[in-house]
């Protein structure tokens, strides 16, 4: 009886409602969690996989032996190459091209690779716009991974230890 | 003023016959009311998507001049630069008439509307019918809308928008008569003026019920969330106006903001005053301190506190279903509209309390 009565005030006073709108008054008042992205951004892990690299040995030699572990363990076929050996009688890569648009950025390439050759880097703003675009090709790669070899050597001796 | 102007514009002015000048007169005010207007819709969009920003933990729009404030135009460019894409099913006059028709209403009605203590377009006497006559000529724009679309959402959007509007219009109607009784008048100024004197004058106090009642049922009535099953996203894609796109877009968009503003006015107008200050009795604040004089800053302070209240709402409540709306306007307002008038009028009889004129 009590019970019914009050649940009938409750009604007509709207209780459920003033709660509902104490909720979203109160958030009004909190500060916004907005992050402005261009300018600020969140923290990023050491682990993150974007835009690939190729990376060389401190003096020169590029890192890649052609084993193709890369492009056999790829989920996506997304890794193309070609190999033959070179004047100094090892194995080098002609081609090595990773399609961006099959590539499921996995890192699974990554964790194949017997010499640290392939790389997945923090980079993660880049676009395209011309067709084939896309295709990242040994020259691109290589350039990537000059550029950015003090950022991809410091990830990985800083998850090195996790490994 | 008269010796900010020229001597030659004031023989020309005298030289115009009186009719001219009231004319000259009377359109210069309409024109003034409208483009204001017009512009408080355009900020009203901006403050909308403030507040519900801010509600849900977030910023709202800050990316168009100094914070996002350039944002409705960059809406209103964008809207005018599309094409208006007419349905090849649909009918071509009603498809375009129809936008014109809900915002005409929604402009008109402000002509009653008292917005200083003394300015009103046309004070007219039946100002509270004309009022409500054209808010509900403002739903055949929508109606038609739907209609015209020849499209099953569209159609299904028009009708739940009549039926809601039939069914808020008389819990509206019943709350305005108890306005009315205890205003006195069908004028809207007179009904102002009936509220002078301090805060303990206004029809809040004795009408709360139907305070209530009035707002939510104008909550309703501009298809507001959340009683917003004629655009229902989720059932009906965008209900009536479906497949207007562009300027056509824009007027609706336009009528239905202006509407809000509208209802915001009413409110104010009819429980809280209107221009009247709160403070009126507060001597502390100094003899000539405007806080304490009835004027436009009150009126305005009080619509953009319902306007608040406008988008908290929709920031706060899921849809209706469309039967509980019903059982609400039929089941709920008219029978607490009813009742309070009646308990009015009984106070009033017996001069009680804070009924008694």
């Amino acid at each position: 009886m009590m019970q019914t009565i009050r649940n009938y005030i409750k009604t007509f006073a709207m209780w459920e409602l003033w709660q509902g709108l104490a909720l979203t008054l109160r958030t009004f008042f909190r500060p916004a969690v907005t992050i402005m992205y261009p300018e600020e951004k969140t923290p990023q892990s050491v682990r993150f996989r974007g835009l690939h690299a190729l990376r060389r040995y401190p003096n020169g030699e590029e890192r890649c032996i052609a084993c193709k572990l890369c492009e056999a363990v790829c989920p996506a076929l997304a890794i193309t190459i070609e190999s033959e050996v070179g004047e100094d009688g090892t194995r080098r890569t002609t081609r090595y091209d990773i399609d961006l648009f099959k590539c499921i950025y996995c890192g699974f390439c990554e964790e194949a690779c017997p010499v640290d050759a392939i790389v997945e880097t923090r980079l993660h703003e880049y676009h395209m716009e011309v067709p084939g675009e896309n295709i990242m090709t040994k020259d691109k790669l290589h350039a990537i991974g000059d550029k950015f070899e003090a950022m991809i050597s410091a990830d990985k001796a800083a998850d090195a230890r996790y490994r | 003023m008269s010796w900010l102007i020229p001597q030659f514009v004031a023989n020309i002015w005298e030289s115009i016959p009186q009719l001219f000048q009231h004319l000259i007169i009377i359109t210069s005010q309409i024109l003034g009311v409208t483009i204001v207007l017009i512009l408080t819709v355009a900020f009203t969009t901006y403050f909308e998507r403030k507040v519900i920003g801010y509600m849900q933990g977030r910023l709202g729009p800050n990316r168009v001049g100094p914070f996002g404030l350039g944002q409705p135009f960059a809406d209103v460019i964008k809207l005018v630069i599309k094409e208006v894409v007419i349905p090849q099913r649909s009918n071509r006059f009603l498809f375009l008439i129809a936008p014109l028709l809900s915002m005409i209403p929604a402009l008109a009605t402000w002509a009653v509307i008292p917005l200083t203590g003394s300015f009103v377009i046309a004070d007219i006497n039946a100002g509270l019918l004309y009022v409500l006559a054209l808010t509900s000529v403002g739903v055949y724009g929508v109606i038609l809308g739907g209609w015209a679309t020849n499209s099953k959402y569209a159609f299904l959007g028009a009708m739940r928008s009549g039926a809601q509007i039939v069914a808020y219009e008389i819990a509206m109607g019943f709350a305005l008569v108890g306005v009315l009784m205890a205003g006195g008048s069908l004028n809207l100024g007179d009904i102002m003026q009936a509220q002078a004197g301090g805060f303990s004058n206004w029809f809040i106090i004795p009408l709360l019920p139907l305070f209530f009642v009035f707002f939510i049922s104008g909550v309703a009535e501009t298809n507001r969330a959340p009683f917003d099953v004629t655009e229902g996203e989720s059932e009906i894609v965008a209900g009536f106006h479906v497949e207007y796109s562009g300027v056509a877009f824009a007027l609706f968009f336009l009528a239905e903001y202006a509407n809000i503003i509208l209802i915001s006015a009413l409110t104010s107008i009819f429980f809280l005053g209107g221009v009247a200050s709160p403070m009126e009795g507060w001597t502390f604040l100094g003899e000539g301190s405007f806080l304490r004089e009835p004027g436009f800053f009150w009126l305005a302070t009080k619509i953009s506190f319902f306007l608040f209240v406008f988008f908290w709402l929709r920031a706060t409540f899921p849809r209706y279903r469309y039967d509980q709306i019903m059982r609400l306007g039929w089941k709920i307002f008219i029978p607490i509209t009813i009742l309070w008038i009646a308990v009015e009028a009984v106070m009033v009889w017996m001069k009680v309390g804070p009924w008694a004129v």
